[in-house]
């Protein structure tokens, strides 16, 4: 039982940047807009958490510079997919590409080569009451664990019900009849890619500042690229998606345990599982994949 | 009085051919200010950057060997987006190369070079393509998009190249995730004395040349480009969209399977966990910068490997972080796909 309690546990615990950084994915492709600066932003919203809670010596801080670097980086993506209407696989590359070169420049520059990892102040976990009796262990969790889950129904509830989501949606889906509707595009698209941005970087800064209590150059370590999947996998459906990531978490907390265990499988094996997963089901779903319709498509106006 | 406005029209040729020089000099002007912060003399970091590497035998050298990767890769990202296929797992398909370098390397010490040496090249471009298969067979049969496939494969061949490293490859006696070494034959000769050029410059060479006469001179170039422009439209001329995607993305893997095989066997002899860099990525870089074709792509990576090359000379030098190439080689493409728009434009008195 304590076994179950504490992968379940553990479960959330993986789950939970990835959580952020897909959730901020599905309100920029519900958008019309792939954002592959996903990976970059988780990036350097890590490295902004640590490095401005290492200075200030506030996690809260840390965490509110972090969102706002992940909203100036959703910013960048709808100046250049948006405003500009370029490319936005190679926008969104080369986003990932500038945050990752900046973040390390930024880290480097700041701390020239330590010889003791720096450390930073980092959230602790939530003391459940002992009420719970044995789950206690399920509810001793961050606090921004909490937050986390807190998004996915908040999520639905934005894109389904308020006008916002519904002009969010539409923009995805056609632009052109959005915009006759009276609906500005560009602006709904900056707000999509800006709060996404801000959940990406959230991802990050849990990294940094709540499981490590540090910064590493592999924190993020394709965690980016695994939320692209979930959104796939999770058919753009904030729901589905958390459903997605708590699969994958419990795979990892499996594959974690089983390690620790000393089973002789290739811990990358468990790793490559979830990428290769999603590969199957696009493949399975094949032509039926309903991708939002305007996704990749730069909207003009004639 | 003067009056100018922006008309909707390609632009004249001599404008496009100023987009690259405009593009690095706002690439320089936006990112001097993390020179700046870094207590630097912008200016003097931009002289270590772009002309002290030429100063001397070795750096100058070290330029061609740093563009030799990136010179592969672009071409192999080129091939594949010149058919509108946006292959972003040039970086997978790098360490496929790799892993079957490693592989066949150490088995070919009773071969001569000049069979075990082709036969690494084959046996890599093999390999590269075999990676870029699933994702363009998806593609051409079942119209999945190939962004995310070639994108997460990415990822699942860098998790196997590490399973083999700290399984099976593990160095035996030192313990280090590195392969066994390959054999001498299976080396790509050097190209000058006392330098770490080999010949897979001169592979990455011969890869932009046929690139650029199966794009301009032959039939299925011109098939590829029409798919490029657009795949309904290429259907209804009569062109195989399906076919011309599998071969054009197949060979794109291809390609990128060989600058896995020059960084092995030219560079480091074994197979270590960061045998790119990100060069598959660097390659989206090199192809969109040098506007898919042969020269141009020829010339970006030879800028890229300049700028790559000169972030190390200013990081000595002046104690910039050496990442600052990073940042110019990313701004440097957001920038020029910016200035693209421009070409679109040209300025007419009325």
């Amino acid at each position: 039982m304590d076994v179950v309690i504490d992968l379940a546990a553990a479960t959330l615990r993986v789950a939970t940047p990835l959580l952020f950084a897909a959730l901020g994915e599905v309100y920029a492709e519900r958008a019309g807009v792939l954002n592959l600066g996903i990976e970059g932003t988780m990036f350097i919203g890590a490295l902004t958490g640590f490095l401005v809670g290492y200075v200030s010596q506030s996690v809260w801080l840390g965490l509110l510079a972090a969102v706002t670097v992940g909203v100036l980086a959703g910013a960048l993506m709808g100046l250049l997919t948006v405003t500009l209407g370029l490319n936005q696989h190679v926008s969104g590359l080369g986003t990932t590409l500038l945050a990752t070169g900046l973040a390390l420049f930024v880290y480097r520059l700041a701390f020239s080569a330590p010889s003791v990892q720096p450390k930073s102040p980092a959230f602790s976990l939530l003391e459940p009451p002992a009420a719970l009796g044995p789950f206690a262990s399920l509810f001793k969790q961050y606090g921004l664990t909490y937050v986390a889950l807190l998004f996915v129904p908040l999520t639905w509830w934005v894109l389904y019900r308020t006008t916002f989501g519904l002009n969010l949606r539409a923009v995805g889906e056609n632009p052109e009849a959005a915009d006759t509707a009276g609906v500005n595009v560009f602006r709904v698209r900056y707000a999509a890619l800006m709060i996404g941005g801000a959940l990406m970087a959230t991802g990050g800064a849990f990294l940094s500042l709540a499981q490590l209590g540090t910064f590493t150059f592999g924190i993020v370590a394709g965690r980016g690229w695994i939320a692209i999947a979930l959104v796939i996998f999770g058919s753009w459906h904030p729901l589905k998606v958390f459903g997605g990531a708590l699969l994958f978490g419990a795979l990892s907390a499996l594959q974690l345990r089983l390690q620790a265990e000393g089973v002789a499988i290739p811990y990358q094996a468990l790793l490559a599982l979830p990428y290769l997963v999603t590969i199957l089901a696009l493949a399975v779903a094949g032509r039926n994949t309903s991708y939002p319709a305007a996704l990749l498509k730069p909207y003009r106006r004639e | 009085m003067l009056r100018l406005k922006l008309e909707a029209s390609a632009a004249p040729a001599w404008q496009r051919g100023l987009i690259p020089i405009l593009a690095v000099v706002v690439t320089f002007a936006l990112t001097a200010a993390l020179v700046v912060l870094a207590r630097a003399n912008p200016l003097e970091a931009f002289y270590y950057f772009l002309i002290e590497p030429f100063t001397a035998r070795s750096t100058a050298i070290e330029i061609l060997v740093k563009t030799t990767p990136l010179l592969l890769t672009g071409v192999a990202v080129a091939f594949a987006f010149a058919a509108g296929y946006y292959n972003i797992g040039a970086e997978g398909q790098l360490y496929a190369g790799a892993i079957a370098a490693a592989w066949l390397g150490p088995q070919v010490s009773g071969v001569p070079a000049i069979v075990a040496v082709p036969l690494m090249l084959i046996v890599g471009f093999a390999a590269g393509a075999l990676w870029a298969l699933p994702p363009a067979w998806l593609k051409a049969r079942l119209n999945v998009d190939e962004v995310v496939t070639t994108l997460l494969l990415n990822s699942v061949i860098v998790f196997f190249a590490s399973a083999l490293l700290n399984g099976p490859w593990r160095d035996p006696i030192s313990g280090w995730p590195q392969s066994p070494e390959i054999a001498a034959s299976a080396h790509l000769p050097v190209l000058l004395a006392r330098s770490r050029l080999h010949l897979g410059a001169l592979v990455g060479v011969a890869a932009a040349i046929a690139f650029g006469w199966v794009l301009r001179r032959t039939a299925f170039g011109l098939r590829m480009r029409a798919v490029g422009l657009g795949r309904e439209a290429a259907r209804f001329m009569g062109v195989n969209v399906a076919r011309t995607t599998l071969i054009a993305a197949l060979v794109s893997g291809g390609i990128a399977g060989l600058a896995g095989v020059s960084e092995v066997a030219g560079i480091h002899y074994h197979l270590i966990e960061s045998i790119s860099p990100g060069y598959g990525y660097s390659g989206i870089v090199v192809a969109t910068l040098g506007g898919l074709n042969a020269v141009g792509v020829g010339l970006a990576a030879l800028f890229i490997g300049l700028i790559l090359t000169g972030a190390l000379e200013v990081s000595r030098a002046l104690g910039v972080p050496s990442y600052l190439g990073d940042v110019v080689q990313a701004t440097l493409l957001l920038v020029t796909l910016a200035l693209l728009l421009l070409s679109r434009y040209r300025l007419r008195r009325v």
